[in-house]
């Protein structure tokens, strides 16, 4: 018992602080402490995400019978979850405490969810794994409708509850069949289940839901529909954080399920996810083209990027799984930085996300216009900047895994996609004169923006030593 | 030095950086230090460059001034030049503080301006210098982001279509290119250049959805580059975004791209095309010839009856381009080296002509041919030397153009002597679209009255011509100083190539005869 405490100890840590803050907040100060909690709450991610990087070894561990792992990849996944957390929190605190919407809750709440997350990358039985996955979600669906008095927020809120809620459904549905027709709700007896080559249907009938239930989290088409939406509806911050953490941890929780209970049996979910891949990649890019919200934009753009991490996953490899994680680790850091840049919109004292505000933008702002310039080239998998490397990384992956189709797929979807980064590029240099966009004087968000910008650049060394841990991180996953 | 290629191919991008950093404000004397930097820092690399021509050994056909170091993926940072890139190095460094002085008049964002050209030159230099298949991919595909921002930014009045068609119509090409290289890299189990090239890639014939593909994997993979180098080069059909690049973008982008950035298409198919996929060249060279001897006579056409000069030169530009891509299919050492004779002179006469457009597109801001008419009567400097590039692009004995249209006939003539002849009528034609736009431009009275006061060439503008009328001269009556060069190399490609196509073509004949 001692021994299995041990293991989840950073998650006990984390629900702890989140206590603790709670109930401190309530009985005191409530949201006048707000942005303290919120930098305490970062700072807590920060050191817990040092630590797992620090002490992290190559032993798997698992605890609870088999329940919870903590292996290379859960480490992995769960620092780059808390950096990205910790860095989403930080940049929403001005934004919001000048709204009027820093509730001490939002620190608490994200804690919670981050909480469900790392729970979620380390899930070893079907039960764990529900359990983490609703620890995220219901924290994400309070956070999303966080603006009260506003229309839209709370119509997000409710979007994603009633369509989370139904994917839960869907996702539940399809793990009874897996109990039923393994007899067992732990990954390591239903691979045993399956066995190799082909399962029977009922297991297939089951994964087939549980698959959809996870590209409802993902945002893959054709579970997409709540991403737009969503992402126009919530406040800008907590967009921001939909778009990097969840993210990380669902498409994590998609590699635990697909390889440690399903690995035996690539063949039968190689072409559900290269589905899923492909008509994201597609539907992401030729959708974004037509929107003038920003916000939405990146709504679309988060759908194509999740079908290339898919496309990594699709192959069934080794190589795969490290393609993905490379992948995520790079779209994380970029969608920082772009909606470091988003949050930093605004005119009048109120947040702008019509993209032909951009006009002439580079002319006011030449510094953060070319780092925003490089995010969008990087995004769009222009070499030689990170983003590229996050693509050849798949493409690599999707050929190896006898998916050289996808591959070419993904390339045509890339130049559809590039389309539309370009066109923000067009307005900031090439536009007309228009109405001037102020930008928040907020060193935290220029910080992040320059930062992100110059992973990106500087990042094509030798990507900051990534590649090693996410080959090891994909070892453990992979046997 | 052994990182003598290296300290070449960064010496712009220092100075973008430097540019990037420490210059700050708009006012005259910080354009002034701009235009300065960015011409210290080319011409530095010109003359660091020579270093590289001068420690060149033409008859070593290997690759020399290799440099290498570990990278990502397993891939390397590696660089070299051997006989066939060696003059493509030489032509960029040569070409960009001419273009760096042709921009002198800029006024607008001129630090960004100079940091983008600084950075597009590394990124040339780095495609004919990279060993590697994804560096040389980098570098490749990143000079489309400099190329878009000038296009857009200085670019003319329908500059935004012009820089997105641009933009996307590369990139489309090359990311089929990307996964053509992914395929090679995981077959092969290297990215390295030098051992790809005497890798062979299968060529059994096999068939995809039911459609025979002879030369197998070979034939998909030059396919891919083809879908690449084509758009690049431009061959006809997909040379449609040039003529509109060239229009908006202004006089010195017009210059990269006509002097430099068409070249690329060209390296790529004689790095990689003709070297790793013989036998896929083998079965698509009809196919490319066809596309050459139509490019010829079609653009030339076209060309006829454009009203804006820069479309002409530009159409022109795809034309003589349709002689490179026949010269290098034709796999002999005439054709190849024609190909790159050719490559390399209208490096110097296209940039030449569309500087020539410049200077009198900065007096009148037209570049309508109606517009003008009798300039020989207050320009005559500008007219000689307008006389002097419009006989080089018509391929006049004694000037650059000639050789290469020559050897490039001679090369094909040798394998299909049709499309030699048609290609034959190119000449013509191409002497007399460019005799006629001469006629109408400089000849005749001075009748306009817009023209009355139009001055001739400043001294300025009269030293960058110089440097290009002395090589287009140079070369016109001693090739050798090229042919010297890559002869070797070309030599050792050619002999590759027939040793690798003899023997598909024996285990074809051997197939058939069963």
């Amino acid at each position: 018992m001692q021994a299995d405490l041990n293991v989840i100890l950073p998650e006990i840590i984390l629900s702890l602080f989140a206590m603790a803050t709670l109930l401190a907040a309530v009985y005191t100060t409530k949201d006048k402490a707000a942005g303290l909690i919120t930098w305490a709450t970062s700072a807590v991610f920060v050191l817990l995400g040092v630590w797992i990087m620090a002490t992290s070894g190559d032993e798997d561990v698992t605890a609870f019978h088999g329940m919870f792992i903590d292996d290379g990849f859960a480490r992995f996944a769960k620092v780059v979850i808390l950096f990205s957390a910790a860095a989403v929190l930080v940049m929403g605190q001005e934004y919001m405490a000048r709204r009027g919407i820093l509730k001490f809750e939002y620190p608490v709440l994200v804690t919670l969810a981050v909480v469900g997350m790392m729970m979620m990358v380390s899930a070893g039985d079907l039960i764990a794994l529900y359990m983490g996955l609703e620890l995220q979600s219901l924290a994400l669906y309070v956070v999303a409708s966080l603006r009260r008095d506003s229309v839209k927020s709370t119509e997000a809120g409710l979007k994603y509850f009633v369509l989370g809620a139904l994917s839960s459904g869907l996702l539940l549905y399809g793990a009874s069949l897996i109990y039923g027709f393994s007899g067992t709700t732990l990954f390591s007896g239903i691979i045993g289940a399956a066995g190799e080559g082909h399962i029977p249907i009922g297991l297939l009938l089951g994964l087939v839901f549980m698959l959809s239930g996870l590209a409802f989290k993902v945002s893959a088409v054709p579970f997409h529909m709540w991403t737009p939406d969503v992402y126009e509806g919530a406040p800008t911050p907590i967009t921001a954080f939909f778009a990097t953490a969840p993210k990380v941890a669902a498409m994590g929780l998609f590699a635990r399920v697909v390889h440690d209970a399903f690995g035996g049996v690539v063949g039968d979910w190689q072409q559900v996810l290269a589905f899923l891949s492909v008509l994201s990649m597609f539907l992401g890019a030729i959708a974004a083209i037509g929107q003038t919200n920003i916000k939405r934009l990146m709504a679309y753009s988060s759908i194509a990027h999740m079908g290339y991490a898919l496309m990594g996953l699709a192959s069934g490899t080794e190589l795969g799984v490290q393609a993905m994680l490379i992948y995520m680790a790079i779209y994380v850091t970029m969608n920082i930085g772009t909606f470091a840049f988003i949050l930093s919109m605004e005119r009048d004292g109120a947040p702008v996300v019509d993209i032909a505000s951009l006009n002439m933008y580079a002319k006011q702002q030449p510094g953060r216009a070319f780092a925003m310039l490089i995010l969008m080239f990087s995004l769009a998998g222009v070499p030689p900047l990170v983003g590229f490397f996050g693509k050849l990384y798949v493409l690599r992956a999707a050929y190896d895994g006898g998916l050289a189709w996808l591959a070419v797929a993904g390339v045509v979807a890339s130049v559809i996609g590039a389309f539309y980064y370009l066109r923000i590029v067009f307005y900031m240099y090439f536009g007309s004169e228009g109405a001037t966009l102020e930008t928040g004087r907020s060193p935290v968000l220029w910080t992040l923006l320059m930062a992100s910008a110059a992973i990106m650049v500087l990042g094509m060394v030798n990507l900051f030593g990534i590649e090693a841990a996410a080959a090891s991180a994909a070892m453990t996953l992979v046997q | 030095m052994s990182n003598l290629l290296s300290i070449t191919c960064f010496i712009p991008a220092v100075a973008a950086l430097i540019l990037g950093i420490f210059l700050r404000g708009e006012d005259e004397a910080a354009q002034r230090n701009a235009k300065w930097v960015a011409l210290i820092a080319t011409s530095l690399t010109f003359l660091v460059s020579l270093f590289i021509l001068t420690g060149f050994d033409p008859a070593d056909t290997g690759f020399q001034f290799v440099e290498e170091r570990d990278w990502l993926l397993g891939l390397k940072y590696k660089m070299g030049v051997d006989g066939i890139s060696v003059l493509f190095v030489l032509l960029t460094t040569f070409i960009m503080p001419l273009v760096i002085a042709a921009s002198w008049d800029v006024d607008k964002r001129v630090k960004e301006y100079m940091i983008a050209f600084l950075v597009l030159e590394t990124l040339m230099l780095g495609v004919f210098m990279a060993l590697d298949l994804v560096l040389f991919y980098l570098f490749f595909e990143a000079g489309l982001i400099p190329m878009f921002l000038i296009i857009g930014i200085w670019g003319g009045a329908n500059r935004i279509y012009a820089s997105f068609k641009f933009f996307l119509y590369t990139f489309l090409g090359s990311v089929l290119m990307l996964v053509a290289m992914v395929v090679m890299a995981a077959q092969a189990g290297t990215s390295d250049i030098p051992t790809l090239m005497t890798f062979e890639f299968g060529s059994e014939t096999f068939s995809v959805l039911g459609i025979q593909v002879v030369g197998g994997l070979q034939t998909l993979l030059f396919l891919a580059f083809f879908a690449s180098f084509a758009v690049k080069m431009p061959m006809w059909p997909v040379h449609t975004w040039l003529p509109d690049a060239h229009v908006q973008a202004p006089t010195a982008g017009s210059v990269v791209l006509a002097a430099i950035l068409l070249k690329m298409g060209g390296y790529g198919f004689l790095r990689f095309s003709l070297p790793m996929f013989p036998v896929g060249s083998e079965v698509m060279g009809p196919l490319v010839f066809w596309m050459s001897a139509i490019a010829i006579v079609y653009t030339s056409l076209v060309a006829l009856v454009q009203e804006d000069m820069k479309k002409l030169i530009a159409y022109s530009s795809v034309a003589h381009m349709g002689y490179v891509t026949m010269g290098i299919f034709a796999a002999n050492q005439q054709g190849i080296d024609g190909a790159i004779f050719q490559m390399l002179s209208h490096g110097f006469i296209s940039g030449a002509l569309f500087l020539c457009v410049g200077v009198i597109y900065d007096r009148m801001h037209t570049r309508e041919i109606d517009a003008y008419g009798g300039l020989v009567n207050r320009m005559p400097a500008y007219a000689m030397l307008f006389m002097l590039f419009t006989m080089a692009n018509v391929g006049l004995p004694g000037t650059s153009g000639f050789i290469g249209e020559f050897l490039t006939l001679m090369g094909i003539f040798q394998v299909n002597t049709i499309i030699a002849a048609i290609a034959t009528l190119g000449v013509i034609f191409s002497a007399a679209y460019a005799l006629w736009l001469y006629r109408r431009v400089v000849m005749g009275d001075l009748i306009k009255e817009s023209l009355k006061t139009i001055t001739d060439m400043t001294r300025r503008e009269k030293a960058i011509f110089a440097p290009l009328v002395v090589m287009t001269i140079l070369l016109g009556v001693y090739p050798s100083l090229v042919t010297d060069i890559i002869g070797p190399s070309t030599e050792a490609l050619v002999s590759h190539y027939d040793t690798a196509t003899a023997e598909f073509n024996g285990s074809t004949d051997v197939a058939a005869s069963h």
